[in-house]
């Protein structure tokens, strides 16, 4: 647990750090003799007290820096020490693919001789308990902390370790795993667990400069993976709400099962075995059954299915979606798995199905489960009150106190009544914009949830000193950024505008539904 | 003869008129003072047909435009470029195409547009007018109830209007009410009276963004006190009117903040307020100190509770109580605190007694109008007082006070010199009476309605003295015949309205002598059966200006009066013909009037179907027709409809035929309705 934090603080430190560090080489080269200087093997409590996350990538074992410093654990959080971590992700993720025996066995060495680092520091313990002086408080939980969490690190190891062994289950070690599973979804890098520890010896002074090189590249595409994860809460968010928000499961402690796509899109689930009709839920059909023959009444053939409650320990069930290339498929890098038959069914349709339920109301809204349309239109129609900036409120006296507030901003009155509204036709030219307010202040409003409303929001208060052109006809188009989905990549130069954060996230989804699900939120 | 040889010597040396040696500046300063005149209309019409110069000179001066039919909408709009004001309340069919042209043709002149009795217009063609018309000011869209919020994004777009009138405007709500406040930020004036769709919250952010309000009209809106914490604020507020704001009540306006302001305010009206007895009403004042009228009619109780909530106010001079239920104390009350008093109207207040009211008359010797109608219990000694302490009183309305005796009436005639109107419609008034009151050689307005007891020699007096008198009301004074009228008709040559329905002694001779009377524009004869077509064909061919007629139920009016009717009186606006022998042809023959907009046929037995459908379909500017419901079954549907899509509103009434009483039978009659 204490890696993840490292890390994460890490993450957060790197760009400011970069800026301290840069202009000033000795600071930098102090930072980094601190950090390595807790690792040297062989060097009694020191050495042992090592835990820093470097460490069981083999880092640390060889690093050139013999200086020693203080001893104090809490080192570990030194900046410097993530920056590693990064260079080494990023160099070493092409390697991950392929699998190499040798690297296997330089694994298998370091685990051993991890084993037996953490043996000796144990067996310090032991001995130091029997010693006339005691020893202050904290430091003997440090003391428990660091031995922890250097089993876990080893615990974590080996599973990669094995996790390579097997080609199809690599990619799920990663996303199930307590530790690091969080760890790549944090920074959207597969970490490069057990292969090539020896590359990951770098003379560090020298690559100062193309670490940060690295990690500002890097950091840019990963905020993106950021927002698009959020993205796709929000597509899948009963999914997210059935999983249990960060369940990780360690890989192999549940079974994954697959349906078909017929299975999943089938109407009924039991089926009589004697007519064949079809049902919903076993408990319809064992009511039907009882039609077929008194054989059927008995209480036992009416009581629900005996729930294995044998004692021995189930493995339990996780379901992949079928759809390739979807998160949601074993196959996926990051995969996620599916907790129930239902959310296979409601995700699969939600992300992979056309949306053909339309909400009788609104008439745009478009549904794909039946359930999330009955849901919407409980409350359809209750963010009417709309305000010329494209806000939406439930509520009309919110709405008119934003109104009361701003200057320019205007009740927004809807499309229906403002059909037979047209523009005046001697003296159109100046004002085509405006006469657009009435019919796009609906698109609008018909998407309260989406994204991208909140994004036009923002492009409007751009424009707010001139209430002519609050929609004029260029910001709109400029919304349909699922056009832009045929072009490459754009370069994330200016990470912190919306419009780039929008293209990013349309790019990063799903390849295939990537387009559709953007024109949605539109 | 000599300077005819020289106009035409002009005309054949230059090709050219005399009159157009007249520099533009003159005529136009001539026009100017033809403005103000009462007849400006006509006179102007002579001045432009005086020659093409003239012609072309008035056009280019003309400002205010009242077109009769939307049709010569495009016609006038060539003719006159420089109109600022245009009045649509003659044409009922407004569609847009009319509003775009008018937008198109006035686009930097226009400042006023009224479209109170237009239908068919659009949102659009308010829009065009808003947007093009940059200088618009007043605009006045009332009982346009088809209009939607969409149509206030238009109005929204007028951004330099300052009066806007949206009364009866059922359908807009606190949307299009919040787009107005956004847009138009200069407004001065906004009527939403019944516009029952708009609530607190549009109120509350008109008096937000519009800071130059000085006149609101709330009547009949579901407004609580949440806005009025906003309108209180305003700074400029000079008239607010809450005439039946049923959710405004004292419980409400005691956690009001009202400390803020409208020390402006000058004018309150109430009326109809339930829920504000004089605490609240204390409230809404409680720092208002130059208020001027307060009118609270159908309101609460005016106790003497109430009268010390009027304590405050130093500068009142008008209260209205009509309706209210009225104490001897709070009357008295009334009496002691408010110094200077200008108006007083107590009209059907129960609980009026000449004691109190001769102490608050003795009080308030300003008065200059006082109402008193249907106080039922004030008698001889209220009028005395009146007559003794008012004397500068100028309108004295006392219709029903029926305890008042004849000796009473006297006396007013010798107090109320400056008597300007005066309503003593059902009173016990008799011929002595009236000469004593036609001292008042200022009356303009004299009601004589059901005055039983007045002959012919009693409307003499005032024939012979009150020359000013323009409006005249002898409703059922059977005592009243030929002679009366016709001294009436040779002394009052102002003569604009009279009413001699029931005064069934009445003959032609008497339509004789009303033909002098050239600026008669409202002639009721109802009932009157001697009259034939002949006096009716000599009022119309004298009194041009004539534009109400009421001939109902004179059977000796045919359609021998129709035509004359028809061929004169061409501003005839309004006739009711029921129960008159007038067939086809003379109905037909009115539709010649371009100006008639409004009829009412019930019970002609000499009408057909098919005279009443080709009568219809030529009446291009019909507004109103009130039919006998049998009379639909009988029309094509088609044709109703499309006379109702020309904008005329058909009423369909299912009066049975009544044969006419007696005068005396008639009061005995009404008296027992009464009681």
């Amino acid at each position: 647990m204490l890696f993840t934090q490292v890390t994460l603080i890490n993450r957060i430190l790197i760009p400011r750090i970069e800026f301290e560090m840069n202009p000033t080489g000795s600071l930098c080269a102090n930072n980094w003799a601190r950090s390595s200087s807790l690792v040297p093997p062989g060097n009694g409590l020191q050495t042992n007290l090592s835990l820093d996350p470097s460490s069981f990538f083999g880092v640390g074992i060889e690093t050139p820096f013999k200086e020693i410093n203080q001893p104090s654990p809490t080192q570990c959080v030194i900046p410097g020490e993530s920056k590693k971590d990064v260079k080494i992700t990023d160099q070493e993720t092409s390697k991950l693919q392929d699998w190499d025996p040798s690297a296997m066995l330089n694994n298998l060495s370091f685990l051993e001789e991890k084993i037996h680092q953490l043996q000796d520091v144990v067996h310090m313990i032991v001995n130091k308990k029997f010693q006339p002086f005691e020893q202050p408080r904290e430091l003997v939980t440090q003391e428990q902390q660091l031995i922890t969490a250097d089993l876990t690190s080893i615990i974590v190891q080996l599973i990669s370790t094995a996790g390579s062994l097997l080609p199809s289950v690599r990619n799920t070690v990663a996303n199930t795993s307590p530790l690091i599973g969080q760890l790549s979804q944090l920074r959207g890098i597969n970490l490069p667990f057990g292969t090539g520890t020896s590359s990951g010896i770098q003379p560090q002074n020298n690559c100062e400069n193309k670490l940060f090189d690295h990690s500002i590249q890097n950091d840019v595409p990963n905020k993106c993976e950021m927002e698009q994860n959020h993205n796709m809460e929000e597509h899948e968010h009963k999914d997210e709400e059935d999983m249990e928000e960060g369940e990780n499961l360690p890989p192999g402690s549940y079974e994954i099962l697959q349906l078909e796509k017929e299975e999943i899109l089938a109407p009924h689930t039991h089926f009589c075995t004697i007519c064949g009709k079809g049902f919903k839920r076993d408990a319809n059909l064992r009511m039907h059954m009882r039609g077929h023959g008194d054989e059927y009444k008995t209480p036992a053939a009416l009581a629900k299915p005996h729930k294995e409650t044998g004692s021995e320990p189930k493995l339990i069930k996780r379901y992949s979606c079928p759809y390739g290339g979807c998160k949601r498929n074993k196959d996926h890098k990051k995969f996620q798995p599916l907790k129930t038959i239902l959310c296979v069914k409601n995700h699969y349709k939600r992300t992979h199905c056309d949306k053909s339920y339309t909400c009788s109301r609104c008439h745009t809204k478009k549904f794909s489960v039946i359930a999330d349309l009955k849901t919407h239109e409980k409350h359809c129609g209750k963010d009417k009150w709309l305000c010329s900036c494209g806000t939406t409120f439930s509520r009309k006296d919110k709405l008119f106190g934003h109104i009361a507030l701003f200057q320019g901003h205007t009740p927004a009155i809807p499309l229906e009544e403002n059909k037979g509204l047209a523009e005046p036709p001697d003296r159109c030219d100046a004002k085509e914009n405006s006469t657009m307010v009435g019919s796009m202040n609906f698109c609008f409003g018909s998407n309260p949830s989406s994204e991208n409303g909140i994004d036009n929001m923002m492009d409007v208060k751009g424009n707010i000193d001139d209430p002519i052109n609050y929609f004029s006809s260029l910001n709109f188009e400029g919304c349909n950024f699922g056009a832009f989905n045929e072009f490459s990549q754009p370069p994330f130069e200016d990470s912190d505008s919306s419009f780039s954060f929008l293209m990013s996230g349309s790019f990063n989804y799903a390849p295939k539904s990537g387009g559709e699900s953007c024109s949605d939120n539109l | 003869m000599k300077k005819q040889k020289f106009i035409v010597e002009q005309q054949n040396s230059n090709n050219n008129n005399l009159f157009e040696s007249l520099s533009e500046e003159l005529i136009f300063t001539i026009l100017d003072f033809l403005e103000p005149n009462n007849q400006s209309k006509q006179t102007k019409k002579s001045f432009s047909l005086c020659c093409k110069w003239f012609h072309a000179l008035e056009s280019k001066h003309r400002r205010a435009l009242r077109p009769l039919r939307a049709e010569h909408i495009p016609t006038i709009l060539a003719r006159y470029p420089s109109i600022q004001n245009i009045d649509l309340t003659l044409c009922s069919r407004v569609n847009d195409t009319s509003l775009t042209l008018i937008a198109g043709a006035y686009k930097n002149t226009l400042r006023r547009i009224d479209l109170s009795r237009s239908r068919f217009f659009t949102g659009n063609g308010i829009l065009n007018v808003a947007v093009n018309c940059v200088n618009l000011v007043e605009l006045d869209l009332s009982n346009a109830t088809e209009l939607r919020d969409a149509a206030m994004v238009g109005v929204a777009r007028a951004v330099n209007l300052e009066k806007l009138w949206l009364n009866r405007c059922k359908l807009v709500t606190d949307m299009g009410i919040g787009c107005i406040a956004v847009g138009c930020r200069k407004l001065k004036l906004i009527s939403l009276k019944w516009c029952v769709g708009v609530a607190d919250l549009g109120v509350d952010l008109i008096a937000i963004k519009c800071k130059q309000l000085s006149s609101m009209d709330l009547s009949y809106l579901p407004i609580t006190e949440k806005c009025l914490t906003s309108i209180f604020k305003l700074q400029h507020l000079e008239d607010l009117v809450l005439e039946g704001c049923f959710g405004v009540g004292d419980d409400s306006l005691n956690n009001l903040v009202v400390n803020q302001g409208c020390k402006t305010l000058k004018k309150l009206d109430i009326s109809g307020c339930q829920n504000i007895s004089h605490i609240g009403l204390s409230k809404l004042t409680s720092i208002s100190g130059c208020v001027k009228q307060l009118v609270l009619a159908d309101g609460s109780p005016a106790t003497l509770a109430f009268a010390d909530s009027l304590s405050k106010l130093s500068m009142l001079q008008s209260i209205t109580l009509d309706g209210c239920i009225i104490t001897s104390d709070g009357l008295k009350a009334i009496g002691n605190l408010c110094i200077s008093l200008k108006e007083l109207s107590l009209s059907k207040c129960s609980g009026v007694t000449d004691e109190a009211l001769s102490f608050l008359v003795s009080k308030h010797r300003d008065l200059r109008k006082l109402d008193i109608t249907c106080c039922r219990k004030i008698t001889d000694v209220s009028i005395a007082s009146i007559a003794n302490s008012c004397r500068s009183l100028t309108s004295l309305k006392m219709e029903s006070c029926t305890l008042v005796s004849s000796e009473a009436y006297i006396l007013i005639g010798q107090k109320c010199h400056y008597l300007e109107e005066l309503d003593l419609t059902d009173n016990e008034i008799d011929d002595e009476g009236l000469e004593s009151i036609s001292r008042c050689s200022r009356l303009s307005s004299l009601k004589l309605g059901i005055c039983l007891n007045i002959t012919d020699r009693g409307v003499s007096y005032v024939g012979m003295c009150c020359s000013k008198i323009k409006e005249l009301d002898l409703y059922r004074c059977t005592g009243v015949t030929d002679l009366g009228i016709s001294a009436i008709a040779s002394g009052c040559p102002d003569l604009e309205m009279i009413n001699t329905a029931y005064c069934t002694s009445i003959t032609d001779r008497a339509l004789f002598c009303l033909s002098k009377c050239a600026n008669l524009q409202t002639l009721e004869i109802r009932g009157c059966l001697l009259v034939t077509s002949i006096g009716l064909a000599s009022i119309s061919m004298n009194c041009k200006q004539l534009s109400r007629l009421d001939i109902k139920k004179c059977y000796n009016i045919d359609d021998s009066g129709m035509i004359p009717l028809a061929h004169f009186s061409q501003n005839l606006r309004q006739i009711n013909l029921s129960y008159s022998s007038v067939t086809d042809v003379g109905l037909l023959s009115l539709a010649g009037i371009c100006c008639l907009q409004n009829f009412t046929l019930l019970h002609l037995q000499g009408l057909s179907p098919q005279g009443l459908a080709a009568a219809l379909l030529a009446c291009g500017g019909l507004t109103k027709a009130k039919l006998h419901v049998k009379l639909r079954s009988l029309l094509p549907e088609l044709l109703i409809r499309h006379i109702e899509a020309r904008g005329c509103v058909f009423e369909w009434r299912d009066k049975v035929f009544q044969a006419e009483l007696d005068p005396k039978c008639w009061k005995l009659q009404l008296e027992d309705l009464i009681q």
